[in-house]
C-alpha cells in the first residue's frame, strides 16, 4: 500500500522535499514508515521517534497505518 | 469563538471587537511579536510556515478547549504565516469574559497549548544574510495539562 508522507522545516530541507511516497506492506505502523524514510538519503539526521500526524492528528508509534493515509512528520513547533 | 491562521497583518481593534458583548467585564489581549534577538543572534525577520490543516485544527481545538474549560465563548485567536518584519505581531489571543481571573487563564491556556501542539515552525533570517528554523524546546507536559493523547514524544520525553 502507497502513504503519502509530509515533511516540514528542517526535516523537509534533510530530505531535500516536502513530500514523498512510500510503500509499505499492509499492517504496517507509524514506526515501520520511519524506519524506511530513515533509509533515504538525508533521512539519518532525523530523530528515531520523531513526532508523527496521521490525517493530521497526533499519532502513536504503533499506530497501523492505511493506504493512502497521510503521514506528517513533525519537527518541534515553534508557533507563537 | 473562532480560531483563523492568516497571511496578512493581525487586526487586534477588529478582534476585541468581535468579542466585546455588555455581559463581560474583562476583556484581555495577547500580542506575540517578532523580537529582534533570539538566542543572542540579530534577526532582521522571520517567516512562518504552518502544516496549515492540522495548524487550524489544532488551533480550533484548543480555542474549544479554553472556552469549555473557562466557561466563556468570546474567545478568537488569530496565527500569522508568511515573512514578518521585526515588531509584527505573529499571533494575538484575545478572551471577553465576566470576570478577568478566568479571562487571565483562558489566555495563558491558549498561548500555552499553541506553544506545544500546533504545527507552525518559524525560519529566522538573521542580519548576516543567514536564515535557521527555530528548534523551541520542547515542554510537553510542565504547562498545559490536555496533551495530544497518546502521542509519540520526542525521545527526550520516553526516559
Amino acid at each position: 500500500m502507497t502513504v503519502t508522507v509530509l515533511l516540514f522545516a528542517s526535516y523537509a530541507d534533510l530530505l531535500g522535499t516536502n513530500q514523498l511516497e512510500l510503500e509499505l506492506p499492509i499492517g504496517a505502523t507509524t514506526d515501520d514508515a520511519m524506519d524506511q524514510l530513515q533509509a533515504l538519503p538525508g533521512a539519518s539526521r532525523l530523530p528515531k521517534h520523531p513526532l508523527i500526524a496521521v490525517n493530521e492528528r497526533y499519532a502513536r508509534r504503533d499506530h497501523v497505518l492505511a493506504a493512502g493515509d497521510e503521514v506528517a512528520i513533525i519537527p518541534p513547533v515553534a508557533g507563537g | 469563538m473562532r480560531a483563523a491562521l492568516i497571511e496578512t497583518p493581525i487586526d487586534v481593534g477588529a478582534l476585541v471587537a468581535e468579542v466585546a458583548h455588555t455581559a463581560n467585564g474583562a476583556t484581555l489581549v495577547f500580542v506575540g511579536t517578532v523580537r529582534d534577538v533570539n538566542n543572542g543572534r540579530a534577526i532582521t525577520g522571520m517567516e512562518y510556515r504552518a502544516y496549515h490543516a492540522m495548524a487550524l485544527r489544532e488551533l480550533s481545538d484548543i480555542t474549544r478547549e479554553a472556552a469549555a474549560e473557562f466557561e466563556t465563548d468570546d474567545i478568537v485567536v488569530e496565527h500569522r504565516v508568511g515573512t514578518l518584519g521585526l515588531g509584527d505581531a505573529s499571533v494575538a489571543i484575545v478572551v471577553a469574559h465576566p470576570h478577568r481571573g478566568p479571562a487571565y487563564e483562558a489566555s495563558r491556556y491558549v498561548i500555552e497549548q499553541l506553544k506545544q501542539r500546533v504545527p507552525i515552525w518559524k525560519l529566522e533570517h538573521y542580519v548576516d544574510g543567514s536564515r535557521e528554523w527555530v528548534a523551541a524546546p520542547i515542554k510537553t507536559r510542565e504547562t498545559g495539562r490536555i496533551t495530544a493523547e497518546n502521542a509519540i514524544l520526542p525521545e527526550a520525553e520516553l526516559r
